[in-house]
């Protein structure tokens, strides 16, 4: 096997997804975070079990699900047909919804518990010294909760990378939109091309050891800030 | 009277022994196109024979490479002639036992009534659909009919982005039946089952637009001493399971 003759955009398509799904739960996990962190209202737990679901379902039930939703009759996948004028299901935009659902407890559930142990003193201290709430997220929560950002941008994107069941059921395996790592791995095994396979398997076994060696390593080093 | 009752009994339970002796349990392996009718077969075969079936499905290709790693299947009903043979010529399948169950149809299919009218051709050159769904040519032999097919329609290269692959076909009928694609390539049998029982519209390809979807059955060597095995290829071959692969929509060589 010639490294040259490779196809990489599997891998390629593969970060690209896993990338784009960091960006999109980090906007949408930080407030659900501190949602969670600060409220005191009584939907808090089932709220918390809602995000944790993922974690626990297996992925076709999150696949046949989206499956329909991402359909052209599709509560998610309808409007967008209205809006766009092309379909959800088996593109790359509908990756990342699907990975987004997928991977959302593994972004939220290091930010809850940053900005838990961030607590609200701090906060209170900057608001009564007259900073503004976006300030005070920017300047003293956020850099506070970093290690918390770290772990789940880490997780998250790691998280991605090893999709598998979701994308089989509602990807498609279209190459270069959804045909990711782990169905080009699975296809190479199911023909029997083992050495495509063990090279495109020990290149991820590398690649995310080496993420979560510098980041355990970076966290390190990073400060500490407990209450 | 006394003696008398144990005689029964004695005869009872020799009856139960000899029933359990000769009852066995094959474990078939079948390319999805065919479950259905597989199923269909086995419950006759069961209430016929008392012999039981485990079933398990997936395109030949994934079958075929579970054989070859030890999977543990009596009877494997393939959707070609290629991989029995293959199996035969690696000593994983018993020396003569392949033979054709039936010859697969393969059909355009949309559940929406109104999509697929008159020609195959015409419906495919038309823009007005976005993807369509064939099984995985790689794997599953009806994905490499309908590649075969677009290719002798000179569609091919024009469609190739279009396509959605599903693992087998039963996942490329879900695409389809799920109307995440407006119509794919499947196997005739499956829109002729009762879920959806020739609803829809339907272009049943001609048989001359790619080779003859012969689907051969061989006995695998893990169950060559297995007589629910012998019995159920036997009995896949007996005229009360022809009428049930007509039925649904196969061919008989």
């Amino acid at each position: 096997m010639n490294v040259l003759e490779m196809d990489w955009t599997p891998l390629w398509l593969t970060i690209q997804l896993a990338s784009v799904t960091i960006l999109v739960l980090l906007i949408v996990g930080t407030p659900i975070a501190w949602w969670l962190a600060f409220t005191k209202s009584r939907f808090r737990t089932l709220v918390e079990a809602v995000v944790a679901l993922p974690i626990v379902l297996p992925p076709t039930v999150l696949g046949f699900y989206l499956l329909i939703a991402l359909g052209p009759f599709g509560w998610l996948g309808k409007p967008w047909l209205q809006l766009t004028g092309s379909p959800l299901s088996f593109t790359f935009t509908g990756l990342v919804i699907a990975s987004s659902f997928y991977s959302l407890p593994f972004v939220v559930q290091p930010l809850h518990g940053a900005f838990e142990a961030v607590g609200k003193k701090p906060l209170e201290a900057a608001w009564a010294l007259g900073a503004s709430k976006v300030d005070v997220f920017f300047s003293v929560a956020s850099p506070m909760a970093i290690r918390g950002y770290l772990s789940a941008l880490v997780l998250g994107f790691a998280h991605t990378l090893g999709e598998f069941g979701v994308v089989l059921m509602v990807g498609g395996n279209i190459p270069g939109v959804t045909k990711v790592l782990s169905i080009a791995i699975y296809d190479h095994v199911e023909v029997l091309e083992y050495s495509q396979a063990h090279f495109l398997s020990a290149f991820l076994l590398i690649f995310t050891f080496l993420i979560l060696a510098i980041v355990y390593t970076i966290n390190r080093r990073l400060p500490i800030h407990m209450s | 009277m006394i003696f008398r009752i144990h005689v029964l009994v004695l005869l009872f339970c020799s009856q139960i022994l000899l029933v359990s002796a000769s009852a066995e349990e094959v474990r078939i392996s079948v390319a999805t196109n065919f479950l259905v009718t597989l199923k269909e077969i086995v419950r006759n075969f069961s209430r016929d024979t008392g012999h039981t079936a485990v079933v398990s499905s997936g395109s030949s290709g994934k079958l075929y490479a579970q054989i070859k790693h030890g999977a543990p299947f009596d009877v494997f009903l393939s959707a070609d002639v290629q991989r029995p043979h293959l199996l035969e010529k690696e000593g994983l399948a018993i020396q003569g036992s392949r033979f054709v169950y039936a010859v697969g149809r393969l059909t355009l299919w949309s559940p929406d009534s109104s999509m697929i009218n008159g020609d195959g051709k015409e419906v495919l050159t038309n823009n007005g659909f976005k993807r369509i769904a064939i099984a995985n040519p790689k794997t599953a032999p009806y994905g490499a009919a309908a590649q075969s097919t677009l290719q002798a329609l000179g569609l091919w290269n024009q469609l190739k982005d279009r396509l959605v692959q599903g693992e087998n076909v039963g996942q490329t009928l879900q695409f389809v039946f799920s109307r995440n694609t407006q119509f794919g390539f499947v196997a005739l049998s499956q829109v002729l089952d009762s879920k959806i029982n020739g609803s829809g519209s339907r272009w049943d390809v001609p048989e001359d637009l790619h080779d003859p979807l012969r689907q051969q059955a061989v006995l695998l060597a893990k169950g060559q001493n297995n007589k629910a095995a012998l019995g159920f290829l036997e009995y896949v071959k007996s005229q009360r399971a022809r009428e049930i692969i007509e039925r649904f929509g196969y061919r008989l060589e």
